[in-house]
């Protein structure tokens, strides 16, 4: 690991200012350091994040949850709140990597870092999440951009992710058998205003798929999907899964999560 | 005073091990140490066309940086093959020269080349990068099955081809084979595995520079045997000179039998340097350079009658044995193999021919099994494929041609001394509820589910010895035991042993077998291992052999020292030693009252004469102490065997395999502690598990490791598996007096043909390779689906 400096920033305006190009924000660091010990990511400052209690908690309203960008994957899982107003999200939470992991990475750190085989993008996608950073407040849709690459400018600090509540959804997904990140990932969630199927690891970007909602739209059942083709180009191909396969289990999962709504 | 030996007594080293006050290779730190970092090839097969260390010799906190130049001015050996094994032909193996620094070419990605020695660690590895190889880099070859067909790698090797072994009578086989009515034919991969001991490698070097000694702390399986490798062969000191110990070692499967680069390197190094050195593997070295297991290519035949007899097998495999031949490299494949793949049946006419293979991988020596979990992998999926292309249950297959009278002679080379094969597999077709397998089958395909069941039947070879037979098969030691029992004057017994616990509890079980044999209390003994400063000598453990090897040697002392407390009994006694009985700690004289404990006896033996209360003159003939040694050697070795099996769910829909039920019926003759041997077959299990389902490692073409970390090679994790249902089923060993067979390896050999076999039952016989991934067993899924529409 090549040497850095540390800062412990006391709130938002420190961590933004001391932020640079060649800086990155820290919080449970379950991305940053392996990638930083392995020699694949070096940084002049590290800017510690977690001792800023504004970003930590989880707020239920009427019509949304909203939870603080360096909340613990293991609170989201455990909260007696999110499990009564979206279920699936607490229990995408729980599956993620293992209980080390999940007692220290967070939700920020996870959807910043947009790994394409990562959980909670699929979560933003299919439950019209909306970021708030320091400046701005940001559509799912539009915040993931493609492969570990996100709308947020290098001084920005995500605060919290706001998340709908949906009339029933569900999250299913294939993890990869080494990693536990997901091989493919499909979350379905029936607004009502509509229906999102955010699809994470199959491709090199989570993405909304508009067929499998559209088929969905007509009709909420897992027969609706069988008739919805999907291609394997553009997939993700790897030792674990090729694209053939990958494509078949998005139909494969986008089912179970119908079936489990 | 009740025997312990059976009983359930918690292990003395958990205190220790849960508590993390383990000690470590990695925990051990010596004043004015230096760090070491291995520069190593990224490179799979290259010539190395110059090294420039000079900016890195003038980076901070340098010591020293030590190439292959150095070691050959300093004429240090490398590495060796420990086993010679000669091909059908009567010619000799072939083994390339494994200097401990690459000099001229590197053969596998992670091969060292160089070394920094610094101040810190940080310095070192800031260093390493500035170190300068200019590489030529050649075409790899990585792919075991294209080895043969590829250019040599190295020089004088042919067609890359160690050996072409043969065991067996290729003409009694033909003639079994004309009288078959149906030959079975299989073709099988043996998947490659990486062994991943929870603890990495590491090594710290203290070179003493007044006595001229060198202390080498490591994470080894069998720290005599590597001091008598670095001194014979690696030339780095005389044995007098040379300390090895291995302190607390965590899990070895055999990747820690071998002698390493990094060990031989370090400790010339630090007499070179005169200072202390430390190296500690990082995991992707771990990864790169540990030695791998398995790794075969097997083509094997099965000839039977229409009603299930079998006449005659043939095996052929080729085996990788990665860039180098290493320590056990050259035998797993050949004689801890080719005999074992006959399996547990009758079978009139059998050879295994093989043919080991150099390749551009990192070296493949003894995983878990060694051999016997790829011998067992062979016959168990060929015995059920004959099941269902004959139309046989796979149970009422297997029984047809289990021997049933002991000892029996098996047809490659062991035999068998004890076992009850029928008895092991009645108990766990009862125990594994087979005859309500088809009612779970049905529940099952309700849900739209698949289910399996898989049977296996095993036998091991284990102690890996006697001497005589595997010096005759080629080992270049003799493979006894020893063990040195002390009393010591107020009682307290210390038991050192050549064998090493790297997570099997030795300080527990040999201690109940030495409290047994003495009548002392557990607590008041202490097992020493892992120090080539304390006690005789040992050959380490591997093979299951600790027990029936090393555990013996340590009864055969301790009567030892029964023995001669008997006479110093009789002399303190005024009586004569056939008149002293030995029970429970007390020498007592028969029909009469008087007796001395053993404790009295053993302070009498070092207070050798009579003064005020203490009257203890010695026997005439007898030097005072109580100190007795023994070297075991067995008149054969030992074959645990047993029967398992499992049942499979899988998701046609994602081709998930869901591990349902396991049960395991072992014949591992006496048991010391069950406890213990449950540990040791859960532990087995989880591994052999991995390798049908989830292990793999995996080279590209151009010879990189591509699961070369936790991401990407996959292990099985507890909720993985289900509840195990052991059982057991004991016939005594009758080649050592406690009866033990060895358990260790168990597990590991059985449970990847029972799930294998349980997968492929699962999908109608449809063969598909190991491992058995989501995504193979979903296209096998698929096509089942097709052939089914068809036929329907």
């Amino acid at each position: 690991m090549k040497t850095f400096n540390y800062h412990s920033a006391k709130d938002v305006k420190e961590a933004s200012k001391l932020a640079s190009s060649n800086s990155a924000f820290l919080a449970g660091g379950m991305t940053t350091i392996p990638s930083m010990k392995l020699g694949l990511a070096s940084y002049k400052d590290i800017i510690d994040i977690k001792r800023i209690k504004k970003l930590s908690g989880i707020k239920v309203s009427g019509k949304t949850v909203t939870i603080g960008a360096t909340t613990k994957h293991s609170e989201v899982a455990n909260s007696k709140d999110v499990k009564k107003a979206i279920p699936s999200l607490a229990a995408l939470a729980e599956g993620i990597g293992d209980p080390q992991v999940r007692n220290r990475g967070t939700i920020g750190g996870s959807i910043a870092n947009n790994d394409p085989a990562a959980d909670y993008p699929s979560a933003c996608i299919a439950l019209n999440a909306t970021i708030h950073t320091n400046n701005r407040s940001i559509d799912a849709e539009k915040f993931f951009r493609g492969m570990f690459e996100t709308c947020l400018k290098s001084t920005e600090v995500i605060e919290a992710i706001e998340f709908s509540i949906p009339e029933k959804s569900s999250y299913q997904k294939l993890p990869n058998p080494a990693s536990r990140y997901a091989i493919i990932g499909v979350y379905v969630a029936k607004h009502k205003t509509g229906i999102n199927v955010g699809v994470t690891g199959a491709k090199s970007c989570v993405y909304n798929d508009k067929d499998l909602a559209g088929a969905l739209t007509k009709n909420f059942s897992s027969s609706a999907i069988d008739s919805v083709k999907i291609s394997s180009s553009g997939m993700n191909s790897d030792i674990h899964a090729s694209s053939d396969y990958r494509a078949n289990m998005v139909k494969a999962f986008a089912k179970k999560a119908v079936d489990a709504c | 005073m009740a025997s312990l030996v059976g009983s359930r007594v918690e292990r003395k080293e958990d205190k220790r091990f849960l508590t993390g006050k383990g000690r470590y290779t990695s925990d051990i730190n010596i004043a004015n140490q230096t760090y070491a970092i291995f520069i190593r090839s990224p490179h799979a097969r290259a010539k190395i066309k110059k090294i420039d260390t000079s900016k890195a010799l003038k980076s901070s906190g340098v010591v020293e940086i030590l190439t292959g130049e150095h070691i050959a001015q300093d004429k240090i050996g490398g590495l060796i093959a420990g086993w010679a094994i000669r091909s059908e032909d009567g010619s000799e193996m072939k083994c390339p020269a494994n200097p401990p620094l690459a000099k001229d070419s590197v053969n596998f990605v992670g091969d060292p080349v160089a070394v920094v020695f610094a101040e810190t660690l940080d310095e070192a590895r800031a260093a390493a990068d500035l170190v300068k190889v200019d590489y030529k880099v050649l075409k790899a070859v990585s792919n075991l099955g294209e080895a043969m067909n590829s250019e040599a790698i190295h020089d004088g090797i042919d067609k890359n081809l160690c050996y072409d072994w043969l065991l067996g009578d290729r003409q009694k086989v033909k003639e079994a084979f004309e009288k078959a009515d149906k030959i079975i034919k299989l073709d099988i991969n043996n998947n490659r595995l990486i062994p991943n001991a929870m603890e990495p490698r590491a090594c710290v070097i203290d070179y003493n520079t007044a006595s001229e000694e060198i202390t080498c702390y490591t994470t080894s399986q069998n720290p005599h045997l590597s001091r008598l490798i670095m001194s014979a062969f690696g030339g780095v000191a005389p044995e007098n000179k040379l300390r090895v110990v291995a302190p607390d070692v965590g899990g070895g499967f055999g990747s820690k039998i071998n002698l390493y680069n990094e060990e031989i390197v370090c400790s010339w190094a630090s007499k070179k340097i005169e200072r202390p050195i430390k190296w500690v593997a990082e995991r992707t070295e771990s990864f790169l350079t540990d030695t791998h297991g398995r790794d075969h290519i097997t083509h094997a035949e099965l000839a039977v009658t229409n009603d299930g007899k079998f006449l005659g097998f043939k095996n052929e495999t080729i085996a990788n044995l990665g860039a180098y031949a290493r320590v056990f490299g050259t035998v797993t494949p050949t004689y801890l193999f080719g005999p074992c793949a006959t399996g547990v049946y009758i079978m009139p006419a059998a050879y295994s021919n093989v043919k080991a293979v150099y390749t551009n991988t990192a070296p493949v020596d003894a995983y878990r099994g060694a051999g016997r979990p790829e011998a067992t992998y062979t016959i168990e999926r060929i015995v059920d494929k004959a099941a269902m292309e004959l139309g046989m249950d796979p149970i009422e297959i297997r029984m047809k041609n289990f021997p049933t009278e002991f000892p029996f002679k098996q047809t490659l080379v062991h035999q068998i001394d004890s076992g009850d094969y029928v008895a092991g597999l009645n108990k766990a077709k009862e125990m594994a509820d087979y005859d309500g397998f088809a009612a779970r089958k049905k529940e099952s395909e309700s849900k739209g589910k698949l289910r399996g069941i898989g049977v296996t039947s095993y036998f091991e070879a284990c102690g890996i010895a006697p001497s005589p037979v595997v010096m005759m098969l080629g080992c270049g030691v003799g493979l006894w035991e020893s063990a040195e029992v002390r009393f010591n004057p107020t009682g307290q017994v210390t038991v050192y042993t050549g064998s090493h616990s790297h997570g099997q509890s030795h300080q527990t079980t040999f201690a109940q077998i030495a409290a047994d044999e003495l009548g002392v209390p557990i607590e008041n003994i202490d097992v020493v291992h892992g120090d080539t400063d304390k006690g005789t000598f040992g050959m380490g453990t591997y093979g299951s052999r600790s027990l029936t090897v090393g555990g013996i040697a340590i009864v055969n002392a301790c009567k030892k020292i029964v023995n001669k407390g008997k006479r110093i009994a009789a002399k303190m006694l005024e009586a004569s030693p056939d008149e002293v009985d030995f029970k429970n700690g007390e020498f007592v004289v028969a029909k009469s009252n008087k007796k001395k404990t053993i404790g009295e006896v053993a302070f009498a033996s070092y207070l050798p004469g009579v003064r005020d209360e203490v009257k203890s003159p010695l026997p005439e003939g007898d030097e005072p102490g109580l100190i007795e040694s023994s070297f075991f050697d067995p008149a054969n070795f030992s074959f645990p065997a047993g029967s398992h099996i499992c049942e499979v769910e899988i998701d046609p829909e994602t081709g998930n395999v869901k591990l349902d039920k396991y049960t395991a019926v072992d014949d591992f003759g006496t048991i010391v502690n069950p406890l213990i041997v449950e540990g040791q077959v859960h532990g087995g299990l989880a591994q052999g598990i991995g390798q049908a389902l989830y292990e793999n490692a995996q080279y590209d073409d151009s010879g990189q490791l591509i699961t070369a970390s936790y991401m990407d090679y996959t292990m099985p994790r507890a909720d993985d598996l289900p509840d195990f249902n052991l059982g057991f089923t004991c016939t005594k060993a009758t080649t050592n007096p406690l009866g033990v067979k060895g358990c260790g390896e168990a597990g590991t050999i059985a449970a990847t043909p029972t799930v294998m076999n349980a997968v492929i039952n699962a999908l109608g016989g449809k063969e598909i390779s190991l491992p058995a991934t989501a995504e193979k067993v979903w296209k096998a899924c698929k096509e089942m689906k097709k052939s089914n529409a068809k036929a329907a």
